[in-house]
């Protein structure tokens, strides 16, 4: 199933809610003596959800920061929507490894700084309550962080990356510090937002399952470059016991580990 | 004083662990004993004559001493001048403090400009100043204020500008993608972050600033707790002096009180700080 089509047969987000095309072209970062990425050309098409896999330190987290603004390449563009980042800022938002929430603000106050620019707009409390109702926390909204657990507080930091409806949202392993179980509800989760609001997804993850699990593509970083781009023809929702899930899995991960595969 | 500004998180790790949660309530209970077994041996100490009313007078005099003084309302107005005299100075070098503090914590231009020569006059202990302030402002109230404030500025400034540093750098950049804006980033994530270390730093200016005052009270003053006690030394009344020490004393823990409500007002969020 191609991107476009899925997001055309997805109901109930807002027209200027859906997804928007990230393309990086020829970028490359060069920390010191060490290129990270070299030339490296990636695209994710309107609402699709592309996962990047690849070793450690290969430049994951550097691509994903290039592509929500954190960061600036030391050549090539970024663009949303065929604009540039600078003018696209504010329509993408990343989720981090860590909650990273404010201790000092209630859960509720955390979610509205994901408003950005709306954050003084009315009705801000209730989109944020409403974001939190979506992760299923709408009860802790008057709580400290700090009271949270660890799989809770990364369901507020999700209520907060999606509240002001974001084009493309960034994530850069959110859930690899969650044991496995709250990973797998974290996964329902991310993926029925990404079904209801239609956003682009770009996630990075060092687990292969999870990138089987989540994307509509798989891209592979090696050498500062793209070494793989494959697509994922399993039906929603999936299942991790069938035996397409498995095969796809194994030759990605072979790959991953330089081991002599047949390409999948 | 050096010691007094370095470590700044120590006090807050030696507050009751998660590890022995009864420590305060305990301490609240029985803390109390040990001090009236005190006061009780040495009234005992006193009135069986093994302890001279000119070396040590008895707490029953000091009792009297602080009755006669509050009737004749000099205890009252002494007090009210070193408290005021305490918090202009905590005010002003407070003020000055937090302002270097923030400005050298946010701004490298501020902190290449001033930070190296702050250090450097730190390792002037103030009190050494004395009789240059003395020729300075005589023994008028401004020699009072400029030693306080002196005293209060360091540990207020060195805790405040270790505070903004040691600002989750991770918060910092998730507010900026989410487009904060630098006042709200200030007001949001900075100031928040670094107000534990900021408070440290006040308790810590808290016990320079008595220490200061009662020096400077006792050399170069005409008024004040301090004051009171010298003059009482030259008449050899010695329960008036007992009487200053213990009211310096209180002073000094009342100030630690209100340092612990502020706290727990605004640290709400804080684990330390937190209620059940
Ligand atoms: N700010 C930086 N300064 C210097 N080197 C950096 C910086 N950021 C990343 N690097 C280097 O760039 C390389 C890629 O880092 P990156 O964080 O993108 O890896 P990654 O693929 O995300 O790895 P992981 O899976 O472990 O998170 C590493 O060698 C790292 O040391
Ligand atoms: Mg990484």
């Amino acid at each position: 199933m191609n991107a476009t089509a899925l997001a055309a047969s997805r109901s109930g987000g807002s027209p200027s809610a859906a997804g928007a095309e990230v393309e990086a072209r020829a970028i490359r970062r060069t920390f010191g003596d060490t290129t990270v990425l070299r030339g490296l050309d990636f695209r994710a098409p309107a609402g699709a959800f592309v996962a990047v896999v690849g070793r450690s330190g290969c430049g994951k987290s550097t691509l994903l920061r290039l592509i929500a603004g954190l960061d600036a390449p030391d050549g090539g563009s970024v663009t949303i929507a065929g604009r540039p980042l600078a003018d696209a800022s504010d329509q993408a938002r990343v989720m981090f490894q860590e909650p990273r929430l404010l201790p000092w603000a209630s859960v509720l106050a955390n979610v509205e700084v994901g408003l950005g620019a709306e954050r003084d707009a009315p009705g801000r409390r209730e989109r944020a309550l409403a974001a939190l109702a979506s992760v299923g926390l709408a009860d802790r909204a008057a709580d400290w962080p700090a009271t949270l657990s660890g799989g809770q507080r990364q369901r507020v930091a999700l209520a907060r990356a999606l509240v002001s409806r974001p084009r493309v949202l960034a994530l850069d392993e959110p859930l690899g510090a969650l044991d496995a179980l709250t990973r797998i509800e974290m996964q329902r989760l991310l993926e029925s937002a990404w079904l209801r609001d239609g956003f682009t997804a770009v996630l990075v993850t060092h687990d292969v399952a999870e990138a089987v699990a989540l994307a509509d593509r798989i891209v592979l970083i090696e050498r500062g470059a793209i070494a793989l781009d494959v697509g994922v023809p399993l039906a929603r929702p999936r299942h991790r016991g069938a035996a397409e899930f498995g095969r796809l899995e194994e030759a990605i991960l072979a790959r991953l580990l330089g081991d002599p595969a047949p390409e999948p | 004083m050096t010691d007094a500004t370095a470590a700044p998180l120590e006090r807050l790790r030696a507050r009751p662990s998660p590890g022995r949660p009864f420590g305060w309530r305990l301490s609240g209970a029985y803390g109390w004993i040990a001090p009236a077994l005190l006061v009780a041996l040495w009234q005992a100490g006193s009135s069986l004559g093994f302890i001279a009313d000119t070396v040590l007078p008895s707490p029953a005099s000091v009792v009297a001493a602080a009755w006669r003084l509050t009737r004749s309302g000099e205890l009252a107005s002494n007090i009210g001048v070193s408290f005021l005299r305490a918090m202009a100075g905590l005010a002003v070098g407070g003020a000055i403090g937090l302002v270097f503090g923030f400005a050298n914590g946010l701004s490298k231009v501020s902190e290449g400009l001033s930070d190296s020569t702050l250090q450097m006059v730190r390792n002037i202990p103030h009190l050494a100043l004395i009789p240059l302030v003395i020729v300075w402002f005589g023994i008028d109230e401004g020699a009072k204020l400029f030693l306080v404030s002196l005293g209060v500025f360091f540990p207020v400034y060195v805790n405040t500008l270790h505070g903004v540093r040691s600002v989750d750098p991770q918060l910092i950049e998730m507010a900026k993608s989410y487009g904060m804006p630098r006042a709200a980033l200030f007001r949001r994530v900075i100031l928040p972050g670094a107000l534990p270390s900021i408070f440290v730093g006040l308790r810590y200016a808290l016990g320079v600033m008595w220490l200061t005052l009662i020096v400077a009270e006792t050399i170069a003053a005409q008024s004040g707790v301090g004051y009171m006690a010298m003059q009482a030394r030259e008449f050899m009344m010695t329960d008036v002096v007992v009487l200053s020490i213990l009211i310096y004393a209180l002073l000094g823990k009342l100030a630690d009180v209100a340092t612990r409500l502020l706290e727990g007002f605004c640290l709400p969020w804080h684990p330390a700080y937190r209620r059940a």
